[in-house]
């Protein structure tokens, strides 16, 4: 906790934690498309899976206990993450002072440009997406337990779901530098290996990309039907 | 005027040993009552300033820079001199202070460059500690390549960047100076006069750049280390802002100057492109080492470079020095392409320059190996000609480099004005007659860390612990005569910009006390200097004021020293009637064109006493003995 | 060549400032930037105006004093060279050529084209230096060092402190600069005693300072004469990690 403190007092420091936090999420994001993609395997196996997200760790635990754990865990993980870029982009905000009457940006990267914004963005979708597919509440036919059902019906809606497919564009831009960045904040860096770390944020923004907007694009397409 | 040099008595290579034992020390406690004021953040004021603080005096350093790391040192390229005999090859204190003095055409004090040749081995282990990345070879030692003028390998080098990192070096010893709160660092801050109260230095008065305000500072003991003047001749290799203000002023409330006109005209710099031409760029003489310099034999030949075939070109120093050949030292190398020029055979768009090849070199080494010693350099040249030495040959010409001559000072750094210390380009330095490469960084740095350090203690252990102030009348007169130059400066009002007076003075300095100095010449430069004076204070233009930045004060107010300080080289140039190094008179060479020294005549330092503006100088001689180095006339064939 | 400049002049700190627009007529493509700035200063002289004030000394790229955005690049359009290297040739008759000051918040006005970079400065004094007694040291060619190592660190070392990357950086983050010297040193043997302490505090200074925060961008290492690398960021960053580890530890 001390050590925690320690970072969280300079500015590098912060974007460790931001480094970490996001790379928390990063984590999670492959293992929930991974999830996802159950879908594709009919709505037994994918309730299943759903189900047993929540009986994880039976009878240790009480029902959903790993669940709240979990939750919990990734929501301090956000709020840290999203706490720390408020502040460090306020810092920097006030760094800039004025601006350039002529600024012709040197390598300029749309991806590392738009961190901010886009990190509102998926703020947003997060807190909608869990509205809507976890507790329901902006959902058309929300039925708990029911996940597969809930998805395919929650996504016919071709405006929701070209949300959905935006706030990935998002993701996968914020990822495309962040992954990226994250080597570099961690000072995961070496002579030979160095070489790789674009290359690699590239496939995982990718990735993540293809694999999360399949569903949406599938469901329109009919290809994943109740 | 009094001219003690203080030499210790005792063998040479004792000397600075038994004076270090001698001199007195002042007490740990009484450190703290010492306020010590030094000018310059080069290599000789940071490392002293830092080395002072470091031992517990007050310091308070100043600069015109906006950071102590922008001092001109940070241009130095090709390397560092010290007798490490790292390889093997012969090298020794002797031999380097041997080199040193012969190398300044015997007119240098030899108990200063032996004990400078002695502290040069500390100069290199204390950089490294630092953190200087000197260049290393695969074994992880130190690398060393050979500088004009010496048959053995004792330069150290960071790749073309020596200066820089030295300076950095110095100045990061001074930041952590400044942050412990031992030195307080005044940068924008120009030193315009020196405070002298009964014979003895007391302080100075400085002009805050950025306000305008004119300040006074006490101290029990002043030191300058404020580099060299080259920028008299207008064009040279020196940043834009070196001058001689600080060390003229000095002069002007009675301290002696020594040798002005010994000013080294370095061979290789890119030769001017125009009028509007601002400065010249050095390329390191370290490029000597693997580069061949040639003229078309044919005087007039315009053939691009690659089209002379290798039978038609001279290289004139392999033909003229079969021993030294590229590496004779700079004076002999710089005349050599003067005369290449003034006979014709100059080369580039306007016939200014002659060849330096790295053709034969890239054969035998290898593109990489080349661009391993000198890729920066090679990169600079291109940026600014537009040419590629990689391809064809570089064009270079002599420029004014460096200036041996200044403050006189004794053997403790002091001048003889008591408590006004000087150090580094800044005094009459150890280079006598003509310097030899990589041996001014030596003398900074030395100075600066090694031994004024220890003098002043000496000096101060004899002065009151009162603290001082700026009380005496002396201050506020000082102070009233540099607030009424500032302001004549910016009434007069006329048509002309400083820099056309500059840009004339130059070209007379250049031409009649210069390369090549003849009485003639001088005599009329002597006419000429007080006229292009006099028509500067009717006719300059300085605008804006004097309570703002104003870069155009600043540049007025060096210009106008430069103005007097002019007459005084021309003057040392005239009544010096001998060659010696640097100082080529027409009227003394030798039958095959080299220097003609005048040992029984001239063996002597020459010291003026300032008279007046446009009054003539009064000469004093401190005389040169030679017990360990036999007098001889250089030969470098 | 003949061009129209649009410089920003500011009288001072307070005062608010503005483009003005000149002529700089026949440049000759051989002459520098710096030195067209001179042409149009003597020709402002002369008129009785103020010339335009910009800071330089060495005019050969080593000594950092020079600075300026031109066309919202700094150091002008060609990579890897300072301002006063930058030669008219890289420019087209007729061109106009926007000139602005460095901008930061870390780096306030001075007067038109000079900045105050003094925060440079006091990042160094945090802990930018090895601490050796003069006259302390030990034989130099007691430690080897790899030449690797001594090649990599004179890489970090030859940053001139100019400020360009802070200049470019969307974020007017010094990290560039910062890094340079904490690898310069990290990557020495002499460094290593002072390592982490050193890191931690020029960060804290840097932040102490008001220069924001870095984003890994990249910009700086375009924009920077001596093309210092984003590599030394992450290894500043390294160093951060495990320094606020050890200080936190003990
Ligand atoms: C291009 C070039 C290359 C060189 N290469 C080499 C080399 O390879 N090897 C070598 O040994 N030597 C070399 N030299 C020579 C060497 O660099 C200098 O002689 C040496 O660095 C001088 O150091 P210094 O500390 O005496 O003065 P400087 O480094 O010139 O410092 C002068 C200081 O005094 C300050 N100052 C001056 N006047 C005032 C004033 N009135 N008020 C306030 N502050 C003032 C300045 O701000 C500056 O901080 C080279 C010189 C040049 C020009
Ligand atoms: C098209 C893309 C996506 C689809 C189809 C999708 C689908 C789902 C579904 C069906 C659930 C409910 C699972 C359950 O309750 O059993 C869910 C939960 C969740 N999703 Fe997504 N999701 C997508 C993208 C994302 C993204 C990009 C994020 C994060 C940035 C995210 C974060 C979450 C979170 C935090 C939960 C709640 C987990 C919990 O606590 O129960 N999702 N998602
Ligand atoms: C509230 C929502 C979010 C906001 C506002 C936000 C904002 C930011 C910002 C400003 C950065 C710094 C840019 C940089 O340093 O390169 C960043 C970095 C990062 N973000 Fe986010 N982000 C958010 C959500 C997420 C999510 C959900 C993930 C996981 C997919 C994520 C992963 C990352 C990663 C891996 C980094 C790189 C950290 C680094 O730079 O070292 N972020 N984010
Ligand atoms: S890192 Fe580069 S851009 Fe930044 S100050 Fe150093 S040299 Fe200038
Ligand atoms: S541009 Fe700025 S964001 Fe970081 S990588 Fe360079 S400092
Ligand atoms: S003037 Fe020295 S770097 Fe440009």
């Amino acid at each position: 906790m001390r050590r925690a403190a320690a970072l969280y007092r300079s500015s590098v420091g912060k974007k460790i934690l931001m480094a970490i936090t996001g790379f928390i999420w990063f984590g999670f994001l492959i293992g929930h498309m991974a999830g996802n993609l159950k879908a594709f395997q009919g709505a037994e196996i994918f309730d299943e899976y759903a189900h047993h997200l929540r009986v994880f760790g039976e009878p240790i635990l009480p029902e959903k206990g790993f669940l709240w754990a979990f939750r919990a865990f990734m929501l301090a993980a956000f709020v840290i993450h999203a706490l720390l870029a408020w502040q460090t982009s306020s810092r920097s905000w006030s760094a800039r002072g004025t601006k350039y009457r002529s600024k012709e940006n040197l390598n300029f990267s749309f991806a590392s440009a738009l961190m901010r914004w886009g990190g509102v963005l998926i703020l947003v979708f997060v807190a909608f997406h869990i509205l809507h597919m976890t507790t329901g509440d902006v959902h058309p036919s929300f039925a708990e337990g029911a996940a597969y059902a809930n998805l395919v019906a929650g996504l016919r809606n071709p405006v929701v779901a070209s949300f959905y497919i935006v706030a990935m564009l998002a993701v996968c831009l914020h990822l495309y530098h962040g992954v990226w960045s994250m080597f570099q904040t961690l000072g995961a860096h070496h002579r030979k290996y160095s070489a790789y770390r674009r290359p690699f944020a590239v496939v995982m923004a990718l990735v993540v990309f293809i694999g999360f907007i399949s569903i949406p694009v599938s469901i329109l397409a009919g290809i994943v039907a109740p | 005027m009094q001219l003690d040099a203080k030499v210790p008595a005792g063998p040479i290579a004792r000397k600075w040993e038994k004076h270090r034992f001698d001199m007195k020390l002042v007490n740990p406690a009484n450190k703290r009552k010492y306020e010590v004021i030094v000018v310059g953040t080069g290599l000789a004021g940071a490392a002293a300033a830092a080395t002072m603080g470091e031992l517990g005096y007050r310091v308070k350093v100043f600069t015109y820079h906006d950071s102590a790391r922008r001092a001109h040192s940070i241009a130095a390229q090709g390397g560092i001199n010290a007798a490490k005999n790292y390889q093997g090859d012969g090298d020794s204190v002797f031999r380097l202070f041997y080199d040193t003095v012969k190398g300044g055409d015997f007119r240098s004090r030899e108990a200063n460059v032996y004990r400078l040749a002695e502290l040069s081995v500390n100069i290199i282990d204390q950089a490294v500690a630092q953190g200087v990345p000197f260049a290393r070879e695969y074994g992880g030692l130190l690398a060393n390549r050979s500088f004009g003028g010496a048959q053995v390998s004792r330069t150290f080098y960071a790749r073309g960047q020596t200066g820089q990192q030295l300076l950095l070096g110095c100045y990061q010893a001074l930041q952590r100076q400044v942050a412990l709160g031992t030195v307080e660092l005044h940068n924008r801050h120009e030193v315009l006069d020196i405070v002298v109260v009964d014979g003895v230095a007391k302080g100075i008065v400085t002009r805050d750049l950025v306000s305008g305000e004119v300040e006074s500072h006490a101290g029990h003991a002043v030191m300058l280390a404020t580099g060299g003047y080259s920028n008299v001749y207008f064009l040279s290799t020196n940043a834009k802002a070196c001058n001689v203000t600080a060390t003229w002023r000095a002069a002007k409330r009675g301290a002696g100057f020594a040798n002005p006109s010994f000013t080294q005209i370095h061979p290789t710099s890119i030769p001017p492109a125009g009028a509007y031409q601002s400065k010249l760029t050095l390329m390191s003489e370290s490029l000597r080492n693997d580069g061949r310099i040639w003229v078309p034999q044919r005087a007039g030949d315009s053939r691009p470079a690659n089209d002379i075939p290798e039978e038609e070109r001279d290289y004139y120093l392999e033909r003229f020095y079969p021993s030294f050949g590229n590496l004779s030292p700079r004076d002999i190398s710089s005349r050599r392409a003067k005369e290449m020029v003034d006979k014709g055979h100059g080369v580039g768009p306007m016939q200014n320059g002659v060849y330096l090849d790295f053709k034969h070199a890239i054969e035998r080494l290898g593109q990489p190996v080349i661009a391993e010693r000198y890729g920066n350099l090679f990169e600079m040249y291109e940026k600014i000609t537009g040419e590629d030495p990689y391809a064809v040959p570089m064009r270079i010409y002599p420029a004014p480099h460096y200036t041996m001559g200044g403050l006189w000072v004794d053997y403790n750094l002091m001048s003889n004005i008591p408590g006004l210390f000087v150090l580094g380009e800044a005094n009459f330095s150890d280079h006598g007659a003509n310097r030899l490469g990589a041996s001014a960084l030596m003398q900074g740095v030395a100075d600066g860390y090694f031994i004024a350090p220890m003098t002043v203690g000496n000096y101060l252990a004899d002065v009151p612990r009162e603290p001082v102030t700026t009380d005496h009348a002396a201050f506020g007169d000082t102070e009233r005569e540099v607030r009424g130059r500032a302001d004549r400066l910016l009434a007069v009002n006329g048509t002309k910009t400083v820099d056309d007076f500059h840009i004339e003075l130059g070209k007379v300095m250049w031409e009649n006390c210069g390369m090549e100095r003849s009485e003639t010449g001088l005599k009329e430069a002597l006419a000429t200097i007080p006229e292009i004076r006099e028509r500067f204070w009717s006719q300059v233009r300085v605008p804006g004021s004097g309570d703002t930045l104003n870069q155009s004060l600043e540049k007025a107010g060096r210009v106008a020293d430069f103005l007097e300080f002019a007459e005084i080289m021309c003057w040392d140039a005239l009544r010096r009637d001998e060659s010696c190094g640097a100082h080529y008179r027409t009227e003394h060479t030798t039958e095959d064109g080299e220097a003609k020294r005048d040992d029984d005549g001239f063996s002597f330092v020459s010291v003026w006493e300032f008279k007046g503006v446009g009054e003539e100088p009064v000469l004093h001689k401190e005389p040169l003995e030679f017990e360990n180095v036999q007098l001889s006339t250089r030969s470098y064939k | 060549m003949n061009l129209t400049l649009h410089v920003w002049r500011q009288d001072g700190p307070e005062v608010r400032g503005r483009f003005e627009t000149y002529q700089a007529d026949d440049i000759s493509e051989h002459a520098s930037f710096l030195e067209m700035l001179d042409l149009v200063n003597e020709r402002l002289t002369r008129d009785g105006e103020e010339p335009i004030a910009f800071e330089h000394d060495c005019r050969e790229g080593i000594c950092g004093t020079c600075g300026m955005m031109i066309n919202g690049v700094p150091h002008g359009p060609s990579s890897m060279t300072a301002t006063c290297q930058l030669h008219m040739r890289l420019f087209k008759d007729g061109d106009h050529i926007w000139i602005e000051p460095w901008r930061a918040s870390a780096f306030p006005l001075i007067r038109d084209l000079v900045v105050d970079r003094g925060s440079l400065d006091r990042i160094i004094n945090a802990g930018g230096y090895i601490s050796v007694r003069t006259g302390s040291a030990q034989d130099a060619n007691a430690v080897p060092i790899r030449k690797q190592d001594a090649d990599l660190s004179m890489d970090a070392a030859s940053c001139i402190g100019c400020g360009a990357c802070v200049a470019v950086c969307p974020n007017a983050s010094a990290m560039l600069f910062t890094a340079a010297k904490v690898s310069h040193l990290g990557l020495l043997p002499q460094g290593q005693p002072e390592r982490y302490t050193r890191v931690v505090d020029m960060i804290a200074q840097h932040d102490e300072e008001g220069f924001g925060s870095c984003t890994n961008h990249g910009a700086c290492q375009e924009a920077c004469p001596k093309g210092i690398s984003v590599d030394f960021i992450a290894r500043l960053n390294r160093d951060l990690l495990v320094g606020s580890w050890k200080a936190a530890g003990d």
